[in-house]
């Protein structure tokens, strides 16, 4: 089946049986390999993009149900104010040890805080507990969210460094 | 007590060791465009890659620099640490530094990343391969001004003559530096660390800015020209072999360009991680080539081996602790008549579980196997003894085996084997062409080198004053054929050895059809949970504080002769001071005095664990949450790795996420068998921590007068036995088996 999905602003036109995963058209068909595989079903966040806003595990999403959904990934996230301000956190922290779930930590943060702008540590906790760190980067994520929200930073992190 | 973590190290590569090699000579050379190149020569080749970049420093006309990380990058910064060495030395601005990854290359020292020993292993080396290029462009500027070397000083980038204030750019002496001898890199001097301007700074990751685009090129990423991708399915059970499958079938499935049954060729290669059965599906998309997998219908032969089960591996421990160890690792004194004299006596039994690696980035590779050889990429911390493997498994000639180390999404000790590897390079050879290899997450789970279990039996005798005076420990753990499995170890230093005068560690074996091998802090990451847990019994039962009773063990300060010398690395001696420091300063920053005036329900555990040179004290305070599940409030640690921090950005990262990683062991992971298999599948029941479950993490450097060593690993160990201490002085319940069953908390015996 030919598809035609838009993806971080660009309509792309794509062939794959109806129950291909987004995140195998994606990284296999459209070469964005930021978005990255890690369970296959939707439990450790890794693939997390944003479809029409909403984070979204792309490992189960098939591409038949994409529909006119507008579809934003790691590479394109950057674009918008909340995405570059979480990126520059990120950066300002270093968060990143291995850095392949980084790509959905930062989707998913940006997520958060287009839809709460000051969240609290519970917020936080609730939003970010379904994108596993292996590395365990946790303190950082928290406290770069913090930042990018313009939040005071955790202690742990001022004391330290 | 020594440097026993040495032997976590990829032994079985022939990694040459750190100590550039007598047959190999720093060189210089000129880059194209008129640049300077230092780089290595062996055997009458003046070394550079395919862009012909240097083996260490490159230095542009316009003076941008490049800096090749020798090493591959598997999440603990050495792409960026090895550069920031040579950088400072070298004396140029970090925002002019490109680093880029290099191959390997039997030019390289150490292509290795694993043992925490990037950083002692290459510190003095890589700091005087950028000294000699300072030195260079010292040479190049003073010849230029006619004036004596000792007259120029260099910095920024910039060489200046002091009395007359005349300057020349290290890019405008790159081209005559070019044409001077190197120095011998023993004769260069290096910086105070006064003068360091890059070392000691926070330096974020040369790859995070490309992470954050998705850009950066991990081995899952890896495209190569008219690339097919593969699966490759195994048998369930360690060691089965294909008897016979569908394969007509899953060739006529859509998108599928072959498929093949694949033999293992060597017996012992399910216990080594080498090449084992099994039946490869090629496809033009790895989505279409997994879902043939999941149609496949394989008869395997398993042997007698599928009966094989966690339950009968702890009927059989407790079976064979009724009797006396197999074999002694260690006995000092008289063990028996000191428990028979001492006014108490102490037993318990430990028991932890087997652990999977579960790197994010399931294993995964990518071959190009040509007759001519093999062009390999690959996520590994030991690409040399990948492409021995290769060579021997495939029948190639090493010498044209090809490996990129591409960035690894975590490794943890999992990428020390090269299964994948070897796999991809035979499905690439039968299939013939370049192939992407990748295995899903429960084939990750269910075929990996297990961290080993293990189960202690202890038995202590105290003095009136609470001091230890007699210790046993029967250590029921795994091996195959009456060998030990890999990592499955009881070190006969292992603390309290030496520390106590009547003392016994025993061992014996259950036969095991697995693989087991390095996980982050081999040996530390079991053995710490045990015997830092039964002590803080011991200090209870004396009552003693945890605190003082194990300063009281280590003594006053005192510094035990080194090993010899090991792959050109001095070993450093052990130093029970540096343990007192460690120790003394995570209770000040944990106000350890003063936790007897937590609320009810809360309680502070300790524990000290020293490994791969590193020393490591923490403190957990923690109690039940509202379910009944601990609940972690934070971790202290104090962390004594040296004098100097390399990279304050990597080094509070790094520790922080060995201990919550540890946190993770503690609350979660467990592997266990049944039918001579793998229970676990996925993260649904392979769990790790998660945000929520991960409290703050205050780190504290003792900086003590020493050489630094690694930190990959050394914080991971002790905040196992602390939290187990902690939630004991929470609740009064004692956790003796892992991970933490909640159920244990919150009611039955202690």
């Amino acid at each position: 089946m030919r598809y035609s999905i838009l993806v971080n602003g660009n309509r792309r036109s794509v062939e794959g049986a109806a129950d291909t995963p987004l995140l195998w058209v994606l990284r296999d068909e459209l070469h964005l390999v930021g978005t990255k595989f890690g369970c296959g079903i939707g439990l450790c966040g890794a693939c997390t993009v944003h479809l029409n806003g909403a984070p979204t595990r792309a490992c189960v999403t098939p591409i038949s149900g994409i529909g006119e959904a507008s579809i934003v990934t790691i590479e394109g996230i950057g674009e918008s104010e909340w995405g570059r301000k979480v990126k520059e956190a990120w950066l300002a922290l270093d968060v990143m040890q291995c850095g392949y779930c980084q790509a959905g930590q930062v989707m998913a943060a940006t997520a958060l805080l287009v839809r709460n702008p000051t969240p609290s540590d519970g917020d936080i906790d609730e939003a970010m507990s379904s994108i596993i760190c292996r590395c365990c980067t946790y303190t950082r994520i928290r406290a770069a969210i913090k930042r990018a929200a313009g939040l005071q930073a955790p202690e742990t992190l001022e004391g330290e460094l | 007590m020594s440097a026993r973590h040495v032997a976590g190290t990829p032994s079985g590569t022939d990694a040459p060791g750190l100590r550039i090699s007598r047959r190999t000579f720093l060189a210089t050379g000129l880059a194209a465009g008129g640049g300077l190149l230092l780089t290595l020569k062996f055997a009458g080749r003046t070394f550079a890659d395919d862009a012909g970049v240097a083996a260490y420093i490159s230095i542009a006309p316009d003076g941008i620099v490049t800096i090749v990380a020798k090493n591959p990058e598997i999440g603990q910064g050495m792409k960026t640490t090895l550069p920031m060495l040579i950088a400072d030395e070298l004396g140029v601005e970090w925002k002019n530094v490109r680093v880029r990854q290099a191959m390997l290359d039997p030019i390289y020292p150490g292509q290795f990343a694993g043992g925490s020993l990037g950083t002692p292993l290459n510190w003095i080396p890589m700091q005087r391969v950028g000294a000699a290029g300072r030195q260079l462009l010292l040479a190049a500027a003073a010849h230029t001004w006619g004036v004596p070397v000792s007259q120029c000083e260099a910095s920024a980038g910039v060489v200046r003559h002091r009395s007359s204030g005349r300057t020349l750019t290290y890019g405008a002496l790159a081209g005559k530096a070019a044409a001077l001898p190197a120095p011998d890199l023993d004769s260069v001097t290096l910086k105070r660390p006064s003068e360091y301007t890059i070392i000691g700074k926070f330096t974020g990751g040369v790859d995070s800015p490309a992470i954050l685009e998705g850009a950066a090129v991990f081995g899952i990423d890896v495209t190569v020209a008219e690339m097919s991708y593969a699966v490759y399915e195994k048998s369930p059970v360690f060691g089965g072999r294909v008897v016979r499958a569908n394969i007509e079938e899953i060739k006529k499935l859509p998108g599928i360009r072959d498929a093949f049954i694949v033999r293992g060729i060597d017996a012992e290669a399910p216990i080594k991680m080498g090449l084992v059965d099994g039946v490869a599906i090629v496809a033009d998309k790895w989505w279409d080539a997994d879902q043939a997998r999941r149609k496949l219908r394989i008869d395997w032969s398993h042997q007698a081996v599928s009966d094989q089960s966690t339950q009968a591996f702890e009927r059989r421990a407790a079976q064979l602790a009724q009797s006396a160890p197999r074999s002694i690792i260690r006995r000092d004194g008289d063990v028996d008549a000191a428990l028979a004299r001492a006014p108490k006596v102490l037993e318990a039994s430990y028991a932890y579980p087997f652990l999977a690696h579960a790197t994010l980035e399931p294993q995964n590779c990518t071959a190009h196997v040509t007759d001519g050889g093999a062009e390999i990429w690959a996520p590994t911390q030991d690409p040399r003894a990948g492409a021995t493997l290769v060579a021997r498994t495939l029948g190639i000639d090493a010498g044209k085996i090809r490996v990129h180390m591409m960035r690894a999404g975590g490794a943890f000790g999992r990428r020390a084997y090269n299964d994948y590897m070897v796999e991809a390079a035979m499905i690439s050879k039968r299939a013939g062409r370049a192939i992407k290899l990748l295995w899903d997450r429960t084939q990750d789970i269910q075929h990996d080198a297990y961290r080993p279990g293990g189960f202690h039996y202890f038995k202590a005798g105290l003095d009136a004053a609470g001091r230890p005076v007699a210790f046993r420990d029967h250590f029921v753990t795994f091996g195959h054929d009456g060998r030990l499995a890999a990592t499955a170890e009881l070190p006969r230093d292992h603390f309290p050895a030496g520390y106590i005068p009547n003392l016994e560690y025993g061992q014996t074996l259950i036969e095991l059809n697995a693989p087991t091998g390095w996980m982050r802090n081999p040996g530390g990451n079991a053995l710490a949970f045990a015997f830092e847990s039964f002590l803080d019994e011991l200090a209870h039962a004396g009552g003693r504080d945890p605190l003082a009773l194990r300063l009281d063990l280590y003594g006053p300060p005192r510094v035990f002769a080194p090993p010899p010398a090991r792959r050109g690395m001095k070993i450093p001696p052990f130093d029970t001071g540096r343990v007192r420091g460690v120790l003394e300063l995570v209770a000040q920053k944990s106000d350890w005095h003063r936790r007897t005036a937590l609320p009810a329900g809360t309680g502070m555990g300790l524990a000290f664990y020293y490994s791969h040179f590193g020393y490591v004290a923490e403190v957990v305070k923690a109690g039940l949450s509202r379910e009944g599940t601990p609940k972690v409030h934070k971790i202290w640690a104090a962390v004594d790795i040296g004098r100097q921090i390399i990279n304050p950005a990597g080094a509070y990262n790094q520790a922080q996420g060995a201990i919550l990683d540890g946190l993770g062991q503690a609350l979660h992971m467990a592997v266990t068998f049944e039918n001579g298999r793998v229970v676990q599948r996925n993260f649904d029941t392979y769990h790790l921590l998660r945000i929520n479950e991960s409290p703050p993490v205050e780190v504290h450097f003792l900086r003590s007068d020493n050489d630094p060593t690694g930190l990959g690993e050394p914080p991971l160990p002790p905040v196992l036995p602390a939290l187990c201490n902690a939630l004991f002085a929470a609740t009064g319940k004692r956790i003796r088996t892992l991970p933490i069953d909640a159920r244990m908390l919150r009611a039955g015996e202690t």
